[in-house]
């Protein structure tokens, strides 16, 4: 069956410095995929050229098996990809509502049942819907960030570390949505320093270094493995 | 005495140059927005209008319009003043910045890129229309300069009104249209974070392409309502344009309504100290105005940036 995503040999480079390596991922229908790695090793990198912000220079990205490695940035919403970017990046001088709807840029028409989906998930965001999303707190901001790609409505959700700066009870909270988004029939691509809860979440995760996928394995077997643990469960050599 | 005398005459001359300044204004900082370039083209913009609103008029007035006519020759001549600016508008964004975009080019190479369009073209509308002022077909039972009423010891003119209505109802349809059309809201967000932006569906170089137009018919309108009065001729851009980035600058680049309260302000700035000194220090207090903004309150009156509803 062909997988929902496909990197194949895929390379990017920024210049003369390459941050992608031949880099094979796949993700397939209704999974939870864990992309793991050390800061600069090239996870946001990753989440860009699926999204069409950075084109590779070598190999190809397939959607359903259809290559979408050429398609302009904003037609890859279209085609069912939504990206929860690095930093949230809400707009913050429009309210929650008008960040919710922009997620719906692409469509036509925000029905109230949509914004009420989101708004069931995130309760916080209905009291919030007025307020500029730059006074949101971090978590909030990243709720919104969620819902507002989940409005888009994927059918592949791409988070860049959702638990960046956020307190260990948001960052549970966030997690138990994100499991809930893909029960809901959202296949989730998560990049995540955070390991171990990220591979606890995951069905399986891949392990970038320097640009090179260096594991790739079912949660389970990364959990357990020697390596991870050291090197991203922050766990002494045994 | 000095200040006092003639006061509400300065001010409703203020008020009405104002107007136009606020509409010119709009361009630069809609550009601004998306871009955070400032477009010194836009001067030519405004003059296109000015021609387009003449040749049209030219071309359909007959003797002397009066009442109802009057109203339609106005409205003819801003639909084809607005319908010249955006064009120019439009072909400038394509021609003298794309290209450079495509390229990833330093921001002083679109500015080289704007003077050196601005000069191509007035110096061809000079070429082609004379270097001589051209006077716009007079559309009110024979004048264009006539007075509607007096006010507190002010005269105003009947173009006075025609400026203030026609930049009210421009001023809010562009506020409307930022804040509630689809359109408005990827500019808006294109102003605020492009790359995300893109994220969500926006084509940015459409909304580049859509705020150069807005922008373009506001400023072509203006031109066509600043020709009424003083006719046109290819450096008639010049000190308007010139004003009405002082203006944008004033009331926060990239800031809508800052753009709207910076002309009306800077308006009335230059007019009020007329009645104790001599005219020909319009110009100097206008861009002394610029200097002192820029040193002192470079982010304007309402600051920088395209607002939620602004
Ligand atoms: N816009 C850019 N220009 C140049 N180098 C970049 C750019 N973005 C990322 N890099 C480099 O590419 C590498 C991978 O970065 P990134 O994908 O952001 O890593 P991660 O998300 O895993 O922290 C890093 O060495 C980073 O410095
Ligand atoms: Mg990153």
């Amino acid at each position: 069956m062909t997988p929902m995503l496909a990197l194949v040999g895929v390379e990017v480079r920024y210049g003369a410095i390459p941050a992608l390596r031949e880099v094979d991922i796949e993700v397939r229908q209704g999974e939870i995929v864990a992309l793991l790695g050390a800061n600069g090793a090239g996870k946001t990198t990753t989440l860009r050229t699926i999204s069409g912000l950075v084109r590779p220079s070598k190999g190809a990205v397939l959607l359903n098996g259809r290559r979408v490695d050429q398609v302009p940035a904003h037609q890859v919403v279209g085609l069912g990809i939504g990206h929860v970017p690095e930093g949230r990046r809400i707009f913050p001088r429009m309210s929650v509502l008008e960040n919710l709807q922009i997620g719906a840029y692409h469509r036509r028409g925000v029905t109230q049942a949509e914004l009420d989906h989101i708004f069931e998930l995130f309760p916080i965001l209905r009291e919030r819907r007025n307020q500029e999303g730059g006074t949101l707190s971090g978590g909030e901001q990243q709720m919104l960030a969620i819902g507002r790609a989940l409005m888009s409505k994927p059918q592949l959700l791409l988070l860049d570390e959702p638990s960046m700066g956020l307190a260990p009870l948001v960052v549970e909270a966030i997690f138990d949505i994100i499991e809930r988004i893909r029960d809901e029939g959202t296949t989730v691509l998560v990049v995540e320093q955070n390991a171990a809860q990220a591979l606890q979440l995951a069905d399986r995760g891949y392990v970038l270094e320097n640009g090179s996928v260096v594991m790739a394995d079912d949660a389970e077997t990364l959990l357990g493995d020697e390596r991870v643990r050291v090197a991203y469960l922050g766990e002494g050599a045994a | 005495m000095c200040f006092t005398e003639n006061f509400m005459q300065y001010l409703v001359n203020g008020l009405a140059n104002g107007f136009l300044y606020a509409l010119i204004a709009l361009g630069y900082t809609l550009v601004y927005g998306v871009l955070q370039l400032i477009n010194f083209a836009h001067s030519e913009v405004f003059m296109s209008g000015g021609f387009a609103g003449y040749f049209v008029l030219q071309a359909v007035v007959g003797r002397q319009p009066h009442g109802l006519m009057s109203v339609l020759m106005i409205v003819l001549g801003i639909v084809a003043g607005a319908c010249g600016g955006g064009l120019i508008a439009f072909l400038l964004e394509r021609v003298a910045y794309r290209p450079l975009r495509r390229r990833k080019a330093p921001k002083l190479a679109f500015l080289i890129s704007a003077i050196g369009a601005s000069y191509f073209l007035f110096n061809l509308a000079g070429k082609e229309f004379g270097r001589t002022s051209l006077s716009v077909p007079y559309i009110f039972n024979g004048t264009n300069s006539g007075i509607a009423f007096t006010f507190l010891g002010a005269q105003v003119q009947t173009m006075y009104l025609i400026w203030a209505a026609a930049a009210i109802v421009l001023l809010v349809s562009l506020d409307r249209v930022v804040a509630k059309t689809k359109l408005g809201q990827g500019i808006r967000a294109v102003a605020e974070d492009a790359e995300t932006a893109s994220l969500m569906g926006v084509n940015i170089d459409r909304v580049i392409s859509q705020a150069f137009v807005l922008g373009g018919l506001l400023g072509g309108a203006a031109g066509f309502l600043y020709a009424l009065n003083f006719g046109v001729v290819y450096t008639m851009g010049f000190t308007p344009a010139l004003k009405a980035f002082t203006a944008a600058v004033l009331g926060g680049i990239g800031n809508l309504r800052g753009a709207m309260l910076g002309g009306l302000v800077l308006g009335v700035a230059e007019s009020l100290p007329l009645s104790c000194v001599n005219f020909n220090w319009q110009d100097v207090i206008a861009f002394g105005i610029l200097i002192v903004v820029l040193l002192f309150r470079p982010m304007g009156l309402l600051g920088e940036r395209l607002g939620r509803s602004a």
